[in-house]
């Protein structure tokens, strides 16, 4: 049986993946699917310390993860239709009024 | 008896009310004859108690009675606001009312232009309440009440005419060296109080032989403190500055107040305290020595003065000073004898002085004045008669009451304090005359445009200068010491003060007369020498003056003690005052203030470079921020 650690180091480096992704791109679709990613990484050592420790409550935190993704994925795409609209633009860096 | 005492005080009190209140919307007429028939009351009641107290016997002529309690039940402090009716108060009562009526009277013609009319009775009315309630008082809490009252009554009719700077200055100076004696009296009631347990006149004068032995620190200190007020309030060395500087106020009110009455205040009160003094000796001899020195050294620049209202007040001082001179020398009926015919005189010299100004439209320097006698007859004739009573030539009231002072110099001091009371006596003659000389005798000199509507004053001006003349011509007869049984006016305070009055008539009758012969050519000397200057060889006084340059400058500008206090006390207080404003007001406390505004928006602003508005850069924080929470967590375990 493959061990934990394997599941974990798998998980991190996904996870890393994601936040260099979105701290280095600048098109907001990217930046998107890095998040994704991210929550991808999560859900993988979720269900893997579930799998470890016998509670199925990792497994139930994984679901309720892929449902919030669902809607953020909803929410994020219909900002970006609606700043594209307005901007023209899906830089992010461009999208920098609110400053102080 | 106890309605009439308290109606003395409350007819003026009422007048001030009305005057105050509604003297704005009455007809001119009826607030001067409110303000003068309730001053009028007053006397006609304090006439009544008079009569009253000579109907009885010596020991019963004192009368207490307590209006109501004004402290009580806060520990052992209790005190009533009381009168206390006495020969002695008496006196001063119907002194306060009887002159102070006829400055009512005066005034009415007097400030009969100006708008401030009104206004200018209500405070002469608070005046007259204070100064009763002053005298009046059965202890030293409502005295001090009376005191201020009348502090506040003098700054306000000081700076009447408050759009001239110099008399708003004026009055600020009365007021804030008022204080300073001030604050020696209530030191003094304090110690009064801590040391008796009561303020009563009657207790604490009662309770003095047991509980304190003569000479002790304990009556000295208190003596000393209430003269320190004593010389605050009538104008003693070395708080005398104010008087002068007093005579920005209306003409009038420096007769009233800056010359006959409240300046009397501390004669009465060291008079009134004279159980404790008596127990100073030390307290004693300072008061001589105070009024002595105020009497000489006030008299000396009363000589080169040129401003006719200055020369009267430097006389004031300087009689003042005599009265201290006689309660320092144990002699109290002397002094208040003094005060009663000096409130005479000297009332007349300033309301004749009130007189000439009003005639010349405001014009003070007697170098622009003389000749003015055929002008001014009446003003001229009363003028004449108060300066022959302040000279003290007999039979005018100054000549008995001043010779009285002399004697008991004469008797109890010692011949260098007598030699010096003669010296001022010398010089008070020869200003008083200058004054003469300069005003009403001599070449005109008045201003070409004034010199047409020069007029003698109207008849409600004259007449109180009549009375007031009159009364400084026959008010000396009550207090003929020389005769076994003249002295009328020393026995009847002789219930207050007990035998020292009449120790005076000890001298032989033949000495007595030689002195009063001497005392009489001293004055008539000072008034001859007057003449010489400033009638046969004018040219005199000029080549005096270069002659005794440096003396002349010298008193010319009063010893430069004005100066010398302004250099020694107002420019530090002013000086640090203003380290107070520009340094500790503005830039601490202010500092502070606004340093914690600027703080907080520095600190904004350095924090606003952290919202730069690029959303990876907020991505960067966050992640840096859970590196170092976890580090944290992790380190710490």
């Amino acid at each position: 049986m493959i061990p934990l650690s394997y599941y974990l180091i798998v998980s991190g480096v996904l996870f890393i993946i994601g936040v260099i992704g979105v701290l280095v791109r600048r098109e907001a679709i990217i930046i998107f699917l890095s998040i994704e990613l991210m929550l991808s990484a999560v859900n993988l050592s979720l269900v893997a310390f579930s799998r470890f420790s016998g509670s199925l409550d990792g497994q139930a935190l994984a679901l309720l993860v892929m449902a919030v993704a669902a809607g953020e994925a909803a929410v994020g795409l219909a900002i970006m239709i609606s700043l594209f609209r307005n901007k023209g633009t899906l830089d992010i860096d461009e999208i920098n009024l609110l400053k102080g | 008896m106890s309605i009439i005492i308290t109606l003395i005080p409350l007819f003026p009190m009422l007048g001030a009310l009305i005057n105050g209140l509604f003297g704005n919307v009455l007809n001119r007429r009826v607030v001067g004859r409110i303000a003068c028939g309730s001053v009028a009351l007053s006397f006609i009641f304090s006439i009544v108690a008079f009569v009253r107290l000579l109907g009885l016997p010596h020991e019963l002529r004192s009368f207490t009675i307590n209006l109501y309690s004004w402290f009580s039940g806060v520990g052992d402090f209790n005190v009533p606001v009381g009168f206390l009716l006495d020969p002695l108060s008496c006196v001063m009562v119907m002194v306060v009312s009887g002159v102070g009526f006829l400055i009512h009277v005066y005034s009415v013609g007097y400030m009969k232009e100006d708008p401030g009319y009104p206004r200018y009775f209500a405070y002469l009315n608070l005046f007259m309440f204070s100064m009763l309630i002053l005298v009046l008082a059965n202890n030293f809490l409502l005295m001090f009440v009376g005191w201020e009252a009348v502090g506040l009554c003098s700054y306000l009719l000081i700076g009447f005419w408050y759009e001239k700077k110099k008399a708003s200055d004026a009055g600020k100076k009365a007021f804030i060296v008022n204080r300073i004696g001030d604050f020696g009296f209530i030191l003094g009631i304090f110690l009064i109080f801590v040391t008796f347990g009561t303020l009563n006149f009657d207790e604490v004068f009662r309770k003095s032989g047991e509980i304190l032995h003569s000479g002790g620190i304990i009556p000295t200190l208190i003596t000393l403190l209430l003269f320190v007020g004593a010389t605050g309030k009538s104008a003693q060395i070395p708080l005398y500055t104010w008087l002068p500087d007093a005579m920005e106020g209306p003409t009038p009110v420096s007769a009233l107040i800056h010359a006959a009455t409240m300046v009397t205040a501390g004669v009465y009160m060291v008079a009134r305290t004279h159980v404790l003094f008596l127990l100073a000796p030390i307290s004693m001899n300072v008061v001589v020595i105070i009024g002595l020195a105020t009497a000489i050294y006030a008299a000396s620049i009363g000589l080169v003065q040129n401003d006719i209202k200055r020369v009267l007040a430097y006389s004031t001082i300087s009689q003042l000073g005599y009265m201290f001179l006689a309660v320092g020398l144990g002699a109290f009926s002397n002094g208040i004898f003094h005060l009663m015919t000096h409130a005479f005189f000297k009332a007349l010299l300033f309301l004749g002085a009130g007189s000439v100004i009003h005639s010349l439209g405001g014009e003070q320097d007697m170098r622009k004045m003389g000749g003015l006698k055929k002008h001014m007859p009446v003003t001229y004739r009363t003028f004449l008669i108060a300066a022959l009573a302040i000279s003290g030539i007999i039979p005018f009231a100054g000549f008995f009451s001043k010779d009285a002072i002399l004697m008991s110099a004469w008797e109890k001091g010692n011949p260098i304090i007598w030699t010096i009371a003669v010296l001022a006596a010398f010089m008070t003659a020869f200003y008083i005359f200058r004054v003469i000389f300069l005003t009403f005798l001599g070449p005109s000199r008045v201003e070409h445009d004034t010199l047409h509507h020069l007029h003698e004053s109207p008849r409600i001006m004259t007449m109180p200068l009549v009375i007031l003349a009159l009364l400084s011509t026959i008010g000396g007869f009550v207090g003929i010491s020389v005769i076994k049984g003249g002295n009328i006016f020393g026995t009847f305070l002789e219930g207050v003060f007990g035998v020292h009055a009449e120790e005076a008539v000890h001298a032989s009758l033949s000495f007595e007369l030689l002195m009063m012969l001497f005392c009489m050519a001293i004055s008539a000397a000072g008034i001859g020498l007057a003449y010489l200057m400033y009638v046969k060889r004018p040219d005199l006084p000029g080549k005096a003056a270069s002659m005794f340059r440096a003396v002349y400058r010298i008193i010319f500008n009063k010893y430069y003690v004005d100066e010398i206090y302004d250099a020694l006390f107002v420019k530090p207080v002013w000086s640090g005052s203003t380290f107070l404003w520009k340094g500790v007001d503005v830039k601490v406390i202010d500092g502070a203030v606004n340093g914690v505004g600027n703080g907080a928006m520095g600190i904004g602003q350095a924090l606003r470079a952290l919202q730069s508005g690029y959303t990876r850069r907020y991505a960067i924080y966050m992640v840096l921020g859970t590196i170092i929470i976890l580090g944290w967590i992790l380190w710490s375990r």
